[in-house]
């Protein structure tokens, strides 16, 4: 029977919105406050939600103790209180929260092997969240 | 087609334990949750039920009434309850009252008394055991 197991996480960065494809000005029309050069955080909420049968023996879906592991190498450790614009995933694009909830996707996938993982919200603020799927 | 969620609260004690392993591998498996002695949490139930408004009430269904249905079929067995020793599901031999198996268990409770309003059926059950950690189950199977 399937069934589906989530979990989640807090972590803090800080980001600028900026792409040299637009100008000074044309960037600040479309980032307004976030294109501050000097950046700024959030406390970003991270969801996790992985599918699958459960288990007879365990009851479980997967292990929280095995999820925590997998989302602390991957994720926590690499962004958690630090600058995403100077990690390399935002080399080439633009640490919005909805490239972000695609990156963090893109490593748990691969990091939980195939078909386990549903997917991925990041809440950026109380007010807005985004959500990447495997669709 | 509407989604329509009720959030209902509800505190239970449990344990895990799997009586065809030793008590290492309880213990190696489950961690803390295999205390014998069971610990406690506050769930929170999310109901989700999908459907059409109906066109005079504009209701999917009436919250009032699907409160109702959560609180008989569910909050009534499982509130102030030890899971593992006073709720059918999970007694030994039984399913191992884990979030995921919660959710399922509570989906059963809860299909048959949604589905037959007519209006709306039963699209999803998520159980919290903490604010960080829950589960689903959409009927799937």
């Amino acid at each position: 029977m399937k069934a589906y197991f989530g979990r989640r996480y807090t972590l803090s960065a800080s980001h600028r919105l900026h792409t040299d494809a637009l100008t000074d000005e044309e960037n600040a029309a479309a980032y307004g406050k976030c294109n501050n050069p000097h950046g700024h955080g959030h406390n970003y909420g991270i969801e996790v939600l992985v599918g699958g049968a459960v288990d007879r023996e365990t009851g479980m879906v997967m292990n929280l103790v095995d999820l925590d592991q997998v989302v602390r190498q991957q994720v926590l450790a690499r962004f958690d209180h630090r600058n995403l614009n100077l990690d390399a995933a935002f080399q080439g694009q633009v640490p919005t929260t909805e490239n972000f909830c695609r990156v963090l996707f893109s490593l748990l996938k691969n990091a939980l092997g195939a078909g386990e993982l549903e997917h991925v919200r990041v809440e950026e603020t109380e007010n807005n969240f985004f959500e990447c799927s495997a669709e | 087609m509407i989604f329509l969620t009720r959030r209902a609260t509800f505190s239970a004690s449990h344990y895990y334990w799997n009586e065809a392993w030793s008590a290492e591998k309880n213990e190696q498996v489950f961690g803390r949750c295999a205390n014998l002695n069971g610990h406690g949490h506050n769930y929170t139930l999310e109901v989700t039920v999908a459907g059409e408004p109906d066109p005079v009430t504009g209701f999917v269904v009436d919250l009032k009434w699907l409160k109702g249905v959560m609180e008989r079929e569910v909050l009534s067995v499982y509130d102030h309850r030890h899971l593992n020793l006073e709720v059918e599901e999970f007694k030994a031999g039984g399913l191992i009252p884990t979030t995921e198996n919660i959710a399922i268990a509570a989906w059963k409770r809860l299909e048959a008394k949604v589905n037959e309003a007519g209006s709306a059926k039963l699209s999803r059950v998520r159980v919290y055991e903490t604010p960080e950690i829950f589960a689903e189950f959409r009927g799937e199977a």
